[in-house]
């Protein structure tokens, strides 16, 4: 509700997200190389960094006025804060990626209509994962003097397998290849969401108290 | 009740809690008094369960449902109304939906801001958030009270209609743990006093009969004599 009453994250996100993907569209050669081969890049690298713009603000609603601290003396546990967080943030990402997509489809012209139930399954396993532990780090840096330096620098290396996951199975579909081709990639995605749900769950608590 | 034992914690080499020990049960109000860095906000943030100490342990009966808080900040959300801020906290603390209208709106009335109830939290004053933060932490009737500097920013008016508001919880059986600079806010709402400085007691005591000034004569002595 916060956030859809400021709209300043959700408007940066929005706003990035077109910049970008009209940069690369104008920045690109396509005689040099084929569209289809550089749009899962594009696609991912797009969405990771607009995300990474909600993702600083995670708990910036929070960090005014301290309302963080009055939750955590709440009867809520820290455990149940991150699970509300991390929907709140998956419902802020995937809005992007909503406004994102169809910006992609129309810029460069990917055919995704008969592969869009797999795609979208494909950018939501992605987004569980990033938001994971995107809201695990963002609660880490928040109080730190350079929050918003240290959540890319901590995070990104992070995504690295998640990324990478999820552009190969992005350049499967857009070349119209079985996804049993890139069964392994699948896995991997399923199995980092599943992990770094557990630990950052775990783990939340410790991060945000004293 | 809620007592605390052996509480010692550090922040570097800085002690900020060493050795606090005491108990207390319904109906009494310790008033701390120390000097600024003597350690008060971080015994009430132990007591919160905001901070772990590195020694001792401190317990609240009841848990943490049973606990209001009012730190330094207001803990509002700056975008919400005064109305909206209060019914998600309510809600948070479980209070039930048929009721927190109603202690709202009460809340609101007894602090003298119930026609900003409808204002975003950001445009209000210093004293206006203060009184709603007030508000804010007794959304859920707490049994214990930890307040951090309280009267911040409230006018004369306001902060004679907040130690009422505390005098009635109090009398009601609460235990209410205030962290002030200003004798004259805090002594005449105390069952018993404790002045803090470097992280110790260096007095704890029943107020007695004693007023603003004895009090005052004696913070100056024990704190000067630290």
């Amino acid at each position: 509700m916060l956030e859809f009453r400021t709209r300043t994250a959700f408007i940066s996100a929005v706003v990035f997200t077109a910049l970008v993907l009209t940069v690369f569209n104008f920045g690109r050669d396509p005689t040099a190389v084929p569209t289809i081969d550089l749009a899962p890049s594009i696609l991912w690298v797009t969405f990771t960094f607009a995300a990474m713009l909600g993702l600083n603000r995670a708990f910036q609603l929070e960090l005014e006025n301290d309302a963080l601290d009055a939750l955590l003396v709440s009867p809520i546990s820290p455990t149940s804060l991150y699970l509300a967080k991390l929907v709140a943030n998956c419902v802020f990402v995937g809005v992007v990626e909503c406004v994102g997509l169809p910006l992609f489809v129309l810029f460069f012209n990917v055919p995704v209509w008969t592969i869009l139930a797999p795609l979208i399954g494909v950018i939501a396993l992605a987004t569980v994962g990033f938001v994971a532990v995107g809201t695990l780090f963002s609660a880490m840096v928040i109080r730190t003097r350079f929050a918003e330096l240290m959540l890319p620098v901590l995070l990104l290396p992070f995504l690295i397998p998640l990324v990478m996951a999820a552009a190969q199975v992005t350049a499967a579909l857009f070349a119209g290849r079985p996804l049993s081709e890139v069964a392994w990639w699948l896995r991997l995605l399923a199995a980092y969401d599943i992990v770094f749900l557990w630990l950052a769950t775990v783990l939340f608590p410790t991060t945000v108290n004293e | 009740m809620l007592r605390a034992e052996g509480l010692r914690h550090t922040f570097g080499s800085v002690r900020a809690l060493d050795g606090i020990s005491f108990t207390l049960s319904a109906g009494q109000t310790l008033v701390l008094f120390g000097p600024n860095g003597s350690g008060k906000t971080t015994l009430l943030r132990v007591l919160a369960g905001l901070i772990r100490p590195l020694e001792g342990h401190a317990e609240v009966a009841g848990g943490r449902r049973a606990v209001g808080w009012i730190g330094h900040q207001s803990h509002l959300y700056a975008h919400l109304t005064v109305r909206e801020n209060l019914l998600f906290w309510a809600a948070l603390y479980g209070v039930p939906a048929a009721r927190r209208e109603a202690r709202a709106d009460e809340l609101l009335r007894r602090l003298g801001v119930a026609d900003r109830a409808g204002v975003p939290v950001r445009v209000l004053s210093r004293g206006l958030t203060q009184r709603v933060t007030i508000a804010r932490a007794l959304m859920h009737d707490p049994k214990v009270l930890l307040l951090d500097e309280p009267f911040t920013g409230l006018d004369l008016a306001a902060a004679a209609q907040f130690r009422a508001l505390l005098a009635e919880l109090t009398g009601a059986g609460r235990i209410v743990v205030l962290a002030t600079h200003n004798v004259d806010e805090g002594v005449e709402l105390a069952t018993d006093v404790a002045f803090q400085a470097r992280g110790r007691f260096v007095h704890f005591a029943p107020r007695g009969a004693r007023g603003a000034g004895e009090i005052a004569d004696a913070y100056r002595l024990a704190v000067a004599g630290d």
